[in-house]
């Protein structure tokens, strides 16, 4: 596993497509993180004075989700790409982009689950290009 | 595996605490935490059982400071011990960049001491890293048991047992009271930074 280096400019493309495509649909949160739990972009809830511990978020996604995968290999599947929660308030997917990044969605009853996954799977391939090239 | 934010100067570290169950690693992270003034860590993250064992990682975030105007942050990790938790601490491991392995004095965790420093050893092979290649520091914790009439391992066999071949600088530690806690904390923290900034900084700016 390397390590990252986020330029400036991978950061402001990745914030720009996080921002256009999901937190103008309606999701609150838009949070991209590594499978180390390293946050590289956090777009929406600033604007929406929400306040998020966005580094337990990630280390949290992390970690739940590689729980996840070794779920999946218990049962013969190689990973489980998402994992989806869903709240009184808020709901929560978490997408995974190639090997070695999460996108994590937070929204409301307003947004639905099939726009979030349509959406995140849109967006997995421009964001791997940027971080992983 | 570091994360270096060229955008917001920042370096991001991951720091883990090894050892065996009940060696005192979440009490090195509790001490930390309280001893910090409140601007320079964040909010510590536990996920512990009823008993108070880990059951998956703490998580202790911290800021210190700048180096070559970079924000060094790091993030503090603990694994759980307990033996049966192995998938758990290979998880916690992924991305690492430093390790405090904290060996328990008790003479009946002798054994324990030397096959978690094994189990570290296998788990980092997982994700294709060299124990010896890595910044390590050990801490030999619970000194203050020595006084007491419980039989503990001298300083010399815990180095034969953990050190003779890493070589590495050791602690001596109280971590409930916080003695060698920050000194623990700035070695490994030194080693780590170093290590990444050789890596990146240093080499490809």
């Amino acid at each position: 596993m390397a390590d990252f280096v986020i330029t400036a400019q991978a950061q402001e493309k990745a914030g720009n497509l996080l921002i256009n495509s999901l937190i103008k649909a309606g999701v609150r949160t838009a949070l991209l993180i590594d499978s180390a739990g390293n946050v590289l972009a956090n777009c929406g809830h600033e604007q929406q004075h929400i306040d998020i511990d966005a580094i337990s978020l990630a280390a949290l996604a992390a970690a739940s989700l590689a729980a996840t995968t070794q779920i999946a290999k218990l049962i013969g599947e190689d990973d489980f790409s998402l994992l989806f929660h869903k709240g009184k308030h808020g709901n929560i997917h978490f997408g995974r982009i190639g090997q070695e990044l999460i996108l994590i969605t937070i929204f409301g009853d307003d947004v639905s689950l099939g726009l979030v996954r349509c959406r995140v799977s849109e967006l997995a391939e421009s964001i791997a290009e940027i971080f992983e090239g | 595996m570091a994360l270096i934010d060229l955008s917001k100067k920042e370096v991001h570290c991951k720091i883990v605490y090894y050892g065996p169950g009940r060696c005192g690693k979440t009490t090195n992270l509790l001490y930390i935490y309280q001893a910090m003034d409140e601007s320079d860590r964040g909010k510590m993250l536990t996920i512990d059982t009823k008993g108070d064992r880990t059951l998956f990682f703490d998580l202790l975030p911290l800021n210190l400071g700048k180096i070559s105007g970079f924000d060094i942050r790091i993030q503090l990790y603990t694994v759980p011990g307990q033996v049966m938790y192995e998938a758990t601490r290979k998880l916690v491991l992924k991305g690492v960049d430093g390790l405090v392995y904290v060996a328990d004095p008790l003479l009946v965790r002798r054994e324990r001491n030397i096959e978690g420093l094994e189990d570290l050893r296998r788990n980092l092979e997982a994700h294709n890293l060299k124990l010896e290649e890595m910044p390590i520091v050990l801490q030999y914790n619970k000194r203050d048991l020595v006084d007491t009439p419980v039989p503990t391992l001298t300083i010399e066999e815990l180095e034969a047992d953990l050190n003779s071949e890493l070589k590495t600088k050791y602690f001596e530690a109280v971590a409930t009271t916080g003695v060698g806690v920050f000194e623990t904390l700035k070695e490994i923290t030194k080693r780590t930074v170093r290590y990444v900034a050789e890596k990146h900084l240093l080499t490809k700016m």
